[in-house]
């Protein structure tokens, strides 16, 4: 089967830091694709075209509510809407990794695939009209200039919690997809049939399960762990010379 | 969705224009047939030339939609897949068809070959009906456009105002088309009522299928949006939010409703009774402030799912 990179996002996990909202536009604006315009970045109403946006939900009612903060980028969708209706081509879905990319010279700058992305992923760039939104760091992840380890999407280098692990979803083995199969992965919006390929970790009860053998050191290797030392009650607890 | 102002231009001019050369091709083919006198050939050419106007104009229009007009020219590849490219790709080979059978009827006068052109860019006509309206008809998840009854609008409406000028222009041109042509054009203008009375009755009742649960993937019934992550706007805050109230929203669907039907068909009375062109044209150009609120209004009552991330600044 072919490939699909793609995010898998740990709600459980995610802070809410926006240190992969920075990481990203450090990144994608320094590129060789150009910059990514803002306005006003100092002023009122500073607005600017990102490719990532970390947002906050509350869930419940109070007091018994919880924050889960929701990181949005592309879905990099395995049947994105936002392809066919693109009238130049400059949308596509690469065949090799299935990375869903906008062709800057390509675009008119119609909006129509944003119309056509229901989870509203792409932004236009005001300043050189044209269409832009995640890329994986496309430009990063086969960069043999930098170490293996670094060749993954700004966004996930950049992360402190780990909430966000990148890979193959087509590879049962990766880290992506056993995490989508171990902490019930899912897909956002599933009733429009887009089957996005990145993937959210739900928020997980957090438990601590102790067992006998855990606070015992049962299969004492060595045989030098005793019993705890047992005193009687009637001995006296505190030391010589203040127990008289 | 926030109405833009360029493609609200084009649908309604070329719909006008599509619908006017409709109006011709019926005058012609009813004369050849025998039903009524062959009206002249200045009805036809100078007629064609009004539907180049319009058609120019929407396309004129259409490019202040575009970020990129220079390379508006790449969007013709996609045809395969993309609605759109498919109605860059008829619009003009549909203006050819017109140009072709107004410039036979000023020079060969009707016949043959004008009623064979005439075909061809009547068939041009319905095809890119049917390309413009799919453009909006074909994305799932705006379910307010998801509905075949947006190709039929697009369809009847634009022929209804195209029929009503072609009316107008009977008045002027060949008064003895005009009683069969007031009429054809009431008929198209009441069913056009009846099939953009059904969508309104069809939208009304429709319930989006996503939700803020399905959108972030959480179950719980009570979600509230606490931040979306910056301030300031953004291109998703500002192309998805019409930002008009719900009364604007109900002023603006009845005034369409006036517009667009009792008020021009009351007109188109008159004026048939009259003789008066001019009584036409005024209803043609109201019906078309009527059109341009109802394609507003088109735009507006579409919710897009992505609405649901942007619910609350922080
Ligand atoms: S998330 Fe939107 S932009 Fe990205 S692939 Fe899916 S439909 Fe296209
Ligand atoms: S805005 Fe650009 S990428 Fe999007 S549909 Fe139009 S031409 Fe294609």
């Amino acid at each position: 089967m072919s490939k699909q990179l793609a995010l898998v996002i740990d709600l459980n996990v995610c802070v809410g830091c926006h240190a992969c909202v920075t990481s990203c536009k450090e990144w994608n604006t320094s590129g060789e694709a150009g910059f990514l315009s803002d306005d006003n970045p100092y002023g009122r109403d500073p607005t600017g075209t990102f490719f990532n946006r970390v947002q906050t939900f509350e869930v419940g009612e109070f007091p018994n509510t919880q924050t889960v903060h929701f990181p949005k980028s592309c879905l990099h969708c395995e049947d994105p809407p936002c392809v066919p209706v693109c009238p130049t081509g400059a949308s596509y879905k690469r065949a090799e990794d299935g990375i869903v990319l906008v062709d800057y010279d390509k675009c008119i700058g119609c909006k129509y695939c944003a119309w056509a992305c229901p989870y509203g992923a792409r932004e236009i760039d005001e300043h050189q009209k044209v269409m832009k939104k995640c890329t994986l760091c496309v430009d990063r992840i086969y960069d043999e200039s930098l170490p293996p380890a670094e060749r993954k999407p700004a966004c996930v280098m950049a992360c402190p919690t780990s909430a966000r692990l990148f890979g193959d979803v087509h590879d049962p083995e990766s880290v992506v997809s056993q995490a989508i199969r171990d902490s019930g992965g899912y897909a956002l919006m599933p009733e429009w049939g887009t089957h996005p390929a990145n993937h959210y970790l739900p928020r997980r009860k957090t438990e601590i399960t102790l067992h006998r053998d855990e606070l015992e050191r049962v299969d004492n290797p060595l045989k030098i762990d005793g019993l705890l030392p047992k005193p009687d009650v009637r001995a006296p607890s505190l030391d010589d010379s203040t127990s008289w | 969705m926030r109405p833009a102002f360029s493609v609200i231009f084009l649908t309604t001019l070329i719909g006008a224009g599509q619908g006017l050369f409709v109006a011709l091709y019926s005058a012609e083919f009813g004369a050849w047939l025998g039903v009524w006198a062959m009206p002249s050939e200045q009805y036809f050419s100078l007629g064609c030339v009004l539907v180049l106007a319009l058609l120019g104009a929407g396309l004129l229009a259409s490019f202040f939609h575009l970020g990129r007009p220079e390379r508006a020219w790449r969007s013709a590849a996609m045809w395969r897949s993309s609605w759109l490219s498919r109605e860059v790709i008829v619009l003009p080979v549909f203006m050819a068809a017109a140009a072709a059978f107004g410039l036979a009827h000023h020079l060969r006068g009707a016949g043959d070959l004008t009623l064979t052109l005439g075909g061809a860019g009547v068939a041009l006509a319905l095809l890119l009906f049917v390309c413009t309206g799919m453009i909006y008809a074909c994305l799932p998840f705006l379910q307010e456009w998801h509905t075949p009854l947006t190709v039929i609008n697009y369809l009847l409406l634009g022929c209804a105002s195209g029929f009503l000028l072609g009316t107008t222009w009977a008045a002027a041109q060949a008064p003895a088309l005009l009683v069969t042509a007031a009429a054809w054009t009431a008929g198209v203008t009441l069913a056009a009522l009846v099939m953009r009375g059904a969508a309104l009755a069809r939208n009304a009742r429709l319930r989006p299928k996503s939700t803020v649960q399905t959108a972030i993937g959480v179950k719980h019934p009570r979600i509230a949006q606490k931040a979306q992550g910056f301030m300031g706007g953004s291109f998703n805050t500002r192309d998805f939010f019409h930002g008009k109230s719900h009364a604007w929203l109900r002023l603006v669907k009845w005034g369409f409703l006036l517009l667009v039907f009792p008020l021009p068909l009351a007109l188109l009375a008159a004026g048939s009774a009259l003789a008066s062109w001019p009584v036409l044209a005024a209803a043609f150009l109201l019906q078309y402030l009527g059109l341009l609120a109802e394609r507003w209004f088109f735009f507006v009552q579409a919710r897009h799912p992505q609405n649901l991330y942007y619910q609350a600044i922080s």
